[in-house]
């Protein structure tokens, strides 16, 4: 009995003494590199038991927590993403000296608010999970250290933290009317006592009040606002956190919920609909004219937001594994440019696209890393980043939505246009400023450049096994009508 | 009808898609510029002799797609990896394989910076180009088709000339907007017939107005890689600003994948559309001519004349292609082969002469057959190739092409006339000024006469012109079957083609 507990929550255990650990280093002054290593071992030990419980299936706490493969790939993807942005922090120079070690621990919380969220099916289990995972990040944005006249980071953790507060609020009310309507906290027990009712007003209201919240975290159009203000003002290794881990997890429990509704539901396409290309018209059009980097990819973020929706427009299996898939890929793609930023910052400071220029001269690997992270956010084959697109546009147009794939694609060709300045920079560009010395990269950094390069690459090339997992997974997920 | 006869022992379309690859990542582990370039060159020679492999047991008399290679590839979406050629296909994947290790002998010295970068870019697009034109499966085919963006646009971002980042993008999202909407059609496609195959997509009853819906999607984007008339000003640009080798394989082979598009996908797959269009087409197509001969006229800088001198005989391809009768489609397919050979030809001299001069004003490269009387014979004889003069490749192929046209739309066709007097214009024109200039030519008694290597790679061309003029049968023979089968596909599914082209007159 114990032994089988053991084997389905050894990722979280293990997450748990983890941070426990890193608490206990922080205790002590000036730790750094010991907090720093702590987390390393974590997280390499997070994905080991990861990849050992994949095939796991339990159900745990009275029937609140559910470990089963759809729970521990996303487990797997956020262990990854966990390693990644650890190597990404290296030393996290832009943090406030006498709170470094402190980064190592929210950021240790916050995952594990995030890898119970992938195997929480009880509402009330959901939500402290959220909580869990998004509290650590508004004290992260704030830990940035301040610069003669610059106090951004303050402005940005407040904007965070209001926004994330209130939005959380509203998908805890939304939360509230489901379960009066269902009496259940039981996610899975919801979704199926929701399908009579599900055309009424009040399902409608609790399930729009719900996605709302979610759509705070994913920067849907109109909920995104919060965005390009926080990238700029969080230190790089921070906006590199909050740009790929969140969004996965949003789209996560958007699953859970959106099985509630079938394809059939007009009103509810129709919305997903309307924000989708709200979302992604907004997000590339703005992206156009951004000279910082961060907010470029804080605009971009918004329209990659609404090409995930696609996905939940269709609101079938395919819709919903398609979705998945992208933002699995879209946090390898985005942590790659975010490694870029972070090692081209000068002291920590916000990168400018004319910053990149001579960037292959200064570092090819860098560049390198540059170009094939922007190039699969721009949907160019062969990165994951085209795959994913093609399996949403594939997606959506089987349920008939032509118009909105039409959209989506012109969409794709408008943020080519950006994107392309951005690869410019790093790749033809020849500026030679004064302080264009060469960039040296330490080994975690090389390692850390190939091994994305590597997932985009293979993502995209070989997404059969992934793509089959997701969909395979998610038949405890969406209970099929 | 269009089936799959599959080939046993060597999956030889694969590896030639895939040598390349092979070859690059081995470049990029190489340290002097002297040993990448030397290696580029080798391997895509030896991938080169390779592919003429594909002759020895390609069976020219049947339609058939053959060297057909199959694998599931992503089975939840319906995706495949199935590789097979045809006649066509077969000349362009040769036309690839063979340009490839001429384009590295005339980056020879033209490439200084960086070389080991380019030679990468140069065969990664050799895997893409060989696998648009080998792809059965429309995904696998997109995915080749976009894929090839990223190292063309680089190579012209970064070895172009002035204007480089202007060109190179200009060429980038020209070209990715043209294919949006082709991969909406082929989704779209997927939807109507649960399938990728493209040889399974062909000679379906489709709904007209479907039909119509669709050939407009595949028409913006291979009218743009084509590039038709109204879509075609990315062209200037990345022809002017791109090295030498990146024009070559712009102007030999990219510009044939959106020939290769129509006849590949526009008539077979919307059989009753290009029917239905293929008047506009024509009258596209003639403007193109025109156009193209004149806009060619008027450039002073030797790379545009060569470059507007593409849009006019693409405008011959297209002319050929929507006729829809066999003579015409016959000459349509080998201007596209002849228009890689010559037109890269004079890419190569105008590269030379740049290499030389530092400039490609007609004025400076006044007089330089004084100099380098070898180099003005070869360009005496790729200009005459260019202008179709007979006894060379282009004669054959515009001669089919307009015999068709005639055959087709005569009305259109006598407007295409003018356009073959003006091409001798402007090549006799260019040709003239660099053999001979005028009375008063620049000094050029520090020019350098042609070396080995340049004479080597101009022959390569110079024998396929004469060898293609001079006995047009044989490379004829091997598209005819595939050709008529399209042919036969587009009367079957759309009954009216004949009268509606015999209407056209």
């Amino acid at each position: 009995m114990i032994q089988e507990f053991i084997m389905a929550f050894l990722p979280e255990l293990v997450l748990l003494a983890g941070v426990l650990a890193v608490f206990v280093v922080t205790l002590y002054n000036d730790r750094v590199a010991r907090a720093r290593a702590v987390s390393l071992a974590t997280a390499a030990a997070l994905v080991v038991s990861c990849l050992i419980t994949l095939r796991s299936e339990a159900t745990l706490f009275d029937g609140a927590y559910r470990v089963d493969l759809f729970s521990q790939w996303l487990k797997l993807a956020f262990g990854v993403g966990y390693l990644a942005v650890i190597l990404l922090g290296r030393r996290v120079d832009d943090i406030r000296p006498d709170i470094r070690p402190e980064f190592f621990l929210f950021l240790g919380i916050s995952m594990t608010g995030f890898v119970f969220l992938a195997s929480s099916i009880d509402a009330i289990t959901l939500v402290v999970s959220l909580e869990l995972s998004s509290f650590p990040l508004f004290l992260l944005v704030a830990m940035r250290r301040e610069r003669e006249g610059q106090r951004m980071q303050m402005e940005s953790a407040i904007k965070f933290m209001m926004f994330g507060v209130a939005a959380n609020g509203v998908m805890l009310f939304g939360l509230s009317y489901l379960y009066g309507l269902t009496s259940t906290t039981s996610i899975p027990l919801m979704v199926q006592r929701l399908q009579p009712v599900i055309d009424g007003p009040l399902a409608l209201a609790g399930l729009g009040l719900t996605f709302a919240g979610l759509y705070y975290k994913l920067a849907v159009f109109p909920f995104h606002f919060w965005t390009p203000d926080v990238y700029q003002g969080a230190s790089n290794e921070t906006a590199g956190i909050i740009a790929s881990m969140p969004k996965l997890g949003a789209v996560v429990i958007l699953v859970r919920f959106a099985a509630a509704a079938t394809p059939d539901n007009q009103l509810i396409t129709e919305i997903l609909t309307v924000l989708a290309v709200a979302s992604m018209f907004y997000g590339n059009l703005v992206a156009l004219v951004q000279r910082d980097l961060k907010r470029l990819l804080g605009f971009s973020t918004i329209a990659h937001a609404g090409y995930t929706l696609l996905g939940f427009v269709a609101l079938d299996e395919a819709g919903f594994s398609a979705s998945l898939y992208y933002m699995t890929g879209y946090l390898f793609m985005v942590l790659a440019c975010f490694v870029v930023i972070s090692r081209v910052s000068r002291d920590g400071e916000n990168v400018a696209i004319e910053d990149l220029h001579g960037l292959h001269r200064r570092s090819p690997l860098l560049a390198l890393t540059m170009v094939i992270g922007i190039f699969a956010l721009a949907g160019i084959p062969p990165f994951v980043g085209f795959m994913g697109k093609f399996a949403l546009l594939n997606a959506a147009f089987a349920r008939g939505h032509t118009v909105l794939v039409i959209l989506a694609v012109i969409n794709t060709a408008i943020a080519a246009y950006y994107y392309l300045r951005v690869v410019h920079a790093s790749f033809f560009g020849d500026r030679d400023a004064t302080d264009q010395m060469p960039i040296a990269l330490d080994g975690s950094t090389r390692a850390l450049c190939i091994g994305l390069i590597a997932i985009v690459i293979l993502l995209g090339v070989t997404p059969a096994p992934v793509i089959d997992a997701i969909t395979t997974s998610l038949a405890s997920v969406v209970a099929v009508p | 009808m269009t089936s799959l006869s599959p080939s046993g022992g060597l999956p030889i379309l694969s590896i030639l898609i895939f040598a390349p690859l092979i070859a690059a990542a081995v470049a990029l582990a190489l340290r002097s510029d002297r040993a990448v370039r030397w290696w580029a060159f080798l391997s895509s020679a030896a991938i080169g002799l390779f592919s003429l492999l594909l002759l020895r047991e390609f069976n020219p008399a049947v339609p058939d797609f053959q060297y057909v290679e199959h694998k599931v590839w992503i089975e939840r979406l319906g995706i495949h990896y199935t590789l097979g050629i045809d006649g066509i296909s077969l000349l362009l994947v040769l036309l690839t394989t063979l340009i490839t290790p001429l384009c590295v002998l005339a980056s020879w010295r033209y490439i200084k910076d960086r070389v080991k970068e380019f030679m990468v870019c140069l065969l990664v697009m050799e895997t893409a180009m060989v696998g648009v034109f080998a792809a059965l499966d429309f995904v696998l085919f997109f995915i080749f088709w976009e894929a090839m963006l990223i190292p063309m646009s680089v190579m012209i971002g970064v070895w172009g000339g002035p204007r480089k980042v202007y060109a190179a993008i200009k060429f980038f999202i020209y070209t990715m907007s043209g294919s949006i909407l082709l991969l909406v059609a082929i989704i779209a496609l997927r939807m109507q017939t649960g399938t990728f195959n493209i040889p399974g997509l062909m000679n379906r009853p489709y709904d007209p107005a479907f039909q119509l819906w669709i050939f407009g999607a595949f028409f913006i984007s291979f009218a743009i890689k084509v590039p038709m008339f109204p879509f075609h000003t990315w062209l200037p640009a990345a022809h002017v600003e791109a090295p030498t080798a990146g024009s070559v394989i712009l102007a030999s082979v990219l510009l044939k994948m959106g020939t290769y598009g129509f006849l590949r996908f526009c008539l077979p797959i919307t059989p009753y559309a290009s029917v239905y269009f293929s008047e506009a087409i024509l009258w596209l197509s003639v403007i193109a001519i025109i156009y193209g001969g004149l806009a060619a006229l008027a450039q002073s800088d030797l790379k545009k004349i060569v470059a507007y001198s593409s849009v006019g005989h693409m405008g011959f391809a297209t002319l050929g292609i929507f006729s829809l009768v066999q003579n015409g489609v016959t000459g349509g397919a080998l201007v596209m082969i002849n228009h890689g050979v010559s037109t890269g030809a004079l890419f190569v001299a105008v590269g030379i002469i740049y290499e030389r001069l530092h400039t490609r004003e007609l004025g400076a490269a006044a007089g330089l057959g004084k100099q380098m009387p070898g180099f003005a014979g070869f360009l005496g004889l790729f200009c005459l190739s260019s202008l179709a003069f007979p006894g060379t490749n282009s004669f054959i192929g515009e001669f089919l092409v307009l015999g068709g046209a005639f055959a087709a739309a005569t009305r259109i066709a006598l407007w295409a006339v003018p356009g073959v007097v003006v091409a001798a214009a402007y090549n006799l024109r260019m040709l003239q000024r660099v053999a001979f200039g005028g009375t008063n030519n620049p000094d050029h008694s520090g020019v350098s006469p042609l070396d080995f290597r340049e004479v080597a790679t101009l022959a390569c061309f110079a024998v396929f012109v004469l060898w293609i003029g001079l006995q047009p049968g044989p490379f004829v023979e091997l598209m005819e079957a595939s050709i008529q089968n399209i042919l036969n596909i587009v009367a079957a599914a759309a009954p009216g083609a004949t009268d509606a082209a015999v209407a056209l007159q």
